[in-house]
């Protein structure tokens, strides 16, 4: 058993269904939506908004929004925990990789209340 | 005269600064040799060539090494199935510290290997005779049981070369499901528990090196699935 704190659900198979799970969701939200696109050649700006508007649309974008929180940090914690290490690159990758995972948090809290707030928001 | 080139990857610490390729020209007499014993040939010229092995039937394990750019055993390796443009790389395991020439220290393999308790723990008193399987329950074991350790497997695993003290590798995770599937094992929940973190059995990305190196042609990335098909089982 290796111990973790950064993982998102300190759990690797927690971590992996969630990948999985996420995949899913936004892989059916581009469909969805670039279906809508696709169907509508000629889109305006009402008609696009008043597709978003809808709630089930509302509730749809807050998941996928939620999954691209959840899926990019199971990822990119993944990415910084094979190459930002100290065999890698050396003495100086613990600082480097918590200023890392410190950062792309950051962002990503960042993203995911901006991204209620379009949704939500008047 | 049938001429072969061979570069092999040369390093003694005591001697050398930086590793180098030794080119060297062996004739093979037109015979379709193992790799195994063009290293014969190749030690014959120049003593000092430093690999490991034993059998020489791919029994022991002990010949693992990257043979133009793939992991095998090179005394079960035959020239016609490596060598392309009469020119054989012969390069140490890769991922693991050299100690000379194409010998690699194996600890962190080994230690690997441990963690994965790869004995049967069962806690019943013990039979008068033997622990007796049902011919069903044995044939769950063919294609693990048969891992030679040789490493060729973990040391084509990109995820074990960045992880090397947390990733337990294809090798080690082959044994551990070895155990998993045994139905003389009492283990199974501790083994399990002790599997479920990010690293031991989730650096697994599925990419299947180790299936396409393994010398003894099995599977760990299977074994590796079933494990993950456990715990799934086991914790939702």
């Amino acid at each position: 058993m290796v111990t973790t704190v950064t993982s998102f659900g300190r759990s690797g198979l927690y971590d992996w269904l969630l990948q999985r799970f996420t995949a899913v969701i936004l892989l059916t939200y581009t469909l969805c939506v670039g279906s809508f696109l696709l169907s509508h050649p000629h889109l305006d700006f009402a008609t696009w908004s008043g597709y978003m508007r809808t709630t089930p649309m509302k509730v749809f974008s807050l998941m996928a929004l939620l999954s691209m929180g959840a899926h990019a940090w199971i990822g990119l914690w993944s990415v910084s925990t094979d190459y930002l290490t100290v065999r890698m690159i050396g003495r100086k990758a613990n600082t480097i990789r918590i200023l890392f995972q410190g950062a792309y948090a950051l962002v990503l809290f960042a993203y995911v209340v901006w991204g209620v707030q379009i949704l939500w928001g008047n | 005269m049938s001429m072969l080139q061979v570069s092999v990857y040369r390093y003694n610490p005591e001697t050398d600064e930086k590793p180098w390729m030794q080119d060297i020209a062996v004739d093979t007499g037109g015979k379709d040799l193992m790799v195994l014993d063009v290293l014969e040939l190749l030690k014959a010229q120049d003593p000092s060539l430093t690999y490991r092995r034993s059998c020489r039937e791919g029994v022991c394990g002990s010949d693992g090494m990257n043979m133009n750019g793939k992991n095998g055993l090179g005394c079960i390796t035959p020239l016609s199935q490596t060598v392309k443009k009469d020119r054989l790389v012969l390069r140490p395991l890769p991922g693991l510290p050299v100690i000379r020439d194409l010998v690699v220290d194996m600890s962190m393999f080994y230690q690997q290997y441990e963690k994965v308790k790869p004995w049967l723990i069962n806690d019943q008193p013990a039979p008068a005779i033997e622990r007796l399987q049902t011919p069903e329950e044995r044939a769950k074991l063919d294609g693990l049981y048969e891992c030679v350790l040789c490493a060729c497997c973990s040391t084509a695993c990109p995820s074990f070369w960045w992880n090397p003290d947390r990733f337990i590798g294809p090798s080690g995770l082959l044994q551990s499901y070895r155990f998993l599937a045994d139905s003389r094992d009492t283990a199974t929940a501790e083994r399990l528990a002790d599997l479920d973190d990010p690293y031991s059995v989730f650096r697994c990305h599925g990419i299947q090196n180790c299936v396409q190196v393994c010398p003894k042609g099995l599977n760990p990335t299977q074994a590796i699935g079933h494990i993950r098909n456990m715990l799934l089982e086991r914790a939702t």
